[in-house]
């Protein structure tokens, strides 16, 4: 079995954001960068299947060429081969799709993980955009995963419930949060990613349909009213929200 | 001339709230720009729901209509949507970013080589532009977008936008064809698993969320009667799904749900910064925490600083007591 995993690389969740001096993106200065947290599962579950089926691994990512590190990050998981494609500018959702659908449309995969979104800019597109650029089918927001010879069985999250969906292979599954929980690497696998081989090439579309006007923070919010520190600022609270806030 | 296309979603032969939210925000643009606006509506039987959209300002909805519709399949719908904007000629397509909308409008932008603004907050028009404000980095900042390529297509946070009622339209209904291969249902859904009832924090007008302080599980049901006794939804901070708590579906945050209802209460949340980024959008916000220091209290516009645990139940009651009267 062929498995190919798409990954992007993330400020932490930790991260204070703070606006560059372009006023269009955010300052990197002191911001950790890390593997998109729904891309782990993506990867976990790559290696499961992998581990039940036999068959290879395989990433990429479009970045920086900073974006390695998370490259390394996946073999030190035990991903065996990994892909850059580099490009130094940011590239919008169907610029990164098209630049990955290029590339996989002559591997072959039988199964195409990806995160369900990446979280910073939160565009849940890539996967689904990359499926339909390749005329596959594509479960989203996917929380339980089975293969049984080329049927597919999903479980995805949907408001107050989920569903399950069928399909064969090959797909594209977008990973949530749930569907597993991601290995640690041992220490062997974080030493072997530090020198094993990573494939690079250059993007082929680099077009955006997205132009970004500004970046901003939410308004800070005034100080709020502490209303007490006992019980009896209970009915005083229950006051104030409905004759000041008005939203019961 | 421009044509605004919004697609209306329904369950269950149901038109959703976040159908009507995308329709009022289309009927707004299309008026802003001086377009016309048509609906589409997609399901097994969905031509006698379609007229409720009169209540709402639209003037001409399109049905597609077949009983292997009923249940939502990515394949099938979003070839419909894509099909019914070529066949209508709509530059500009609106609908909902729900859970349907977010897995839709991807495969659909795709299609029609449109450029797409996901998760809209805001959206408005600047000399003939359409402008769109979203969130990015899970709320800790914004931006404003403008889509490059002749056809656009834009998604709306769902309970941001409000349905607004309109008196005097009337409602025409027409099918629309479009050809359906067995091969176009590539992916569907075979059953829907409904939890018991649940109301999902994000289509929640109150949302009430339990952390750490409430010390352990045996303590959420505080959390889920307070939410009951509003009829709001039950949400839980990263640290209690963390410790298996809660399932990750009820977590709130940069890693979870992005919330914006009208109330949020935080009970027991020290306010880690992915937590605030998933909540801090919610139009009031109570935090009751022991730790007067906790960031939750920045976010706050009310607060309580004492211990959820004797809080709560008090609470809870005092709400009963005024919601009855």
């Amino acid at each position: 079995m062929k498995i190919a995993v798409c990954i992007s690389q993330v400020p932490d969740t930790t991260t204070k954001v703070k606006i560059g001096s372009d006023g269009k993106s955010i300052d990197p200065s002191g911001v950790t960068f890390i593997i998109n947290p729904y891309d782990e599962f993506a990867v976990e579950e790559a290696l499961k299947l992998k581990e039940k089926q036999g068959g290879e691994t395989f990433v990429l990512t479009l970045g920086k060429d900073s974006a390695k590190e998370v490259i390394r990050k996946a073999y030190a998981m035990g991903i065996e081969k990994g892909l850059l494609i580099k490009s130094e500018t940011e590239l919008d959702s169907y610029a990164v799709a098209r630049n990955l659908a290029d590339v996989l449309k002559d591997i072959n995969a039988d199964i195409i993980l990806c995160g369900k979104q990446s979280i910073d800019f939160d565009n849940n597109q890539v996967g689904s955009l990359l499926a339909e650029m390749l005329g596959l089918p594509s479960i989203s927001v996917v929380v339980g995963l089975t293969v049984e010879g080329n049927k597919v069985r999903a479980e995805r999250e949907v408001e107050g419930g989920k569903e399950v969906v069928e399909s064969t292979l090959p797909v594209v599954i977008c990973a949530q949060r749930g569907l597993n929980e991601p290995r640690y690497p041992n220490l062997k696998g974080i030493m072997q990613a530090k020198s094993k081989p990573i494939e690079e090439k250059q993007p082929a579309y680099t077009q955006n349909k997205i132009e970004i006007l500004s970046m901003s923070l939410p308004k800070p919010k005034p100080k709020g009213k502490i209303v007490g520190t006992d019980l009896s600022a209970v009915p005083e609270l229950v006051r104030l929200l409905r004759e000041e806030a008005k939203v019961i | 001339m421009s044509k605004v296309l919004v697609f209306v979603e329904s369950r269950d032969n149901k038109i959703k709230n976040s159908g009507l939210e995308a329709a009022c925000t289309a009927t707004k643009i299309a008026g802003d720009l001086g377009s016309d606006i048509e609906s589409l509506l997609i399901g097994s039987d969905v031509s006698k729901i379609a007229s409720e959209l009169s209540a709402y300002g639209i003037k001409k909805a399109f049905v597609v209509e077949d009983s292997r519709l009923e249940k939502y399949s990515t394949t099938a719908y979003s070839k419909i949507l894509a099909e019914a904007a070529r066949q209508r000629e709509a530059d500009i397509v609106i609908l909902s970013a729900s859970a349907m909308g977010k897995d839709l409008s991807s495969r659909v932008a795709a299609k029609l080589d449109a450029g797409l603004a996901v998760d809209c907050t805001d959206i408005k028009v600047e000399s003939g532009n359409i402008i769109a404000t979203r969130p990015v980095y899970a709320g800790k900042a914004y931006i404003d977008i403008k889509i490059k390529s002749p056809v656009k297509m834009f998604s709306l946070r769902p309970n941001v936008f409000k349905p607004l009622k309109t008196d005097g339209v009337v409602t025409v209904v027409e099918k629309l064809s479009v050809n359906l291969g067995d091969s176009d249902f590539g992916a569907q859904v075979k059953e829907v698993i409904v939890s018991d009832e649940k109301l999902d924090v994000t289509e929640a007008d109150i949302v009430v969320s339990g952390g750490r302080g409430l010390k352990g599980p045996e303590n959420y049901y505080l959390v889920e009667e307070l939410a009951k006794v509003l009829g709001g939804a039950s949400g839980a901070s990263r640290a209690i799904v963390d410790a298996g708590w809660r399932p990750h579906s009820d977590q709130v945050g940069q890693t979870g749900k992005t919330v914006s209802p009208s109330l949020y209460i935080a009970i027991g949340i020290s306010g880690a910064i992915q937590h605030l980024a998933g909540m801090s959008s919610s139009k009031c916000i109570v935090a009751i925490n022991k730790d007067k220091d906790a960031p939750i209290f920045q976010v706050a516009d009310y607060g309580i600083v004492g211990d959820a645990l004797e809080i709560v139940p008090e609470l809870t009651k005092e709400f009963k007591k005024v919601l009855s009267n």
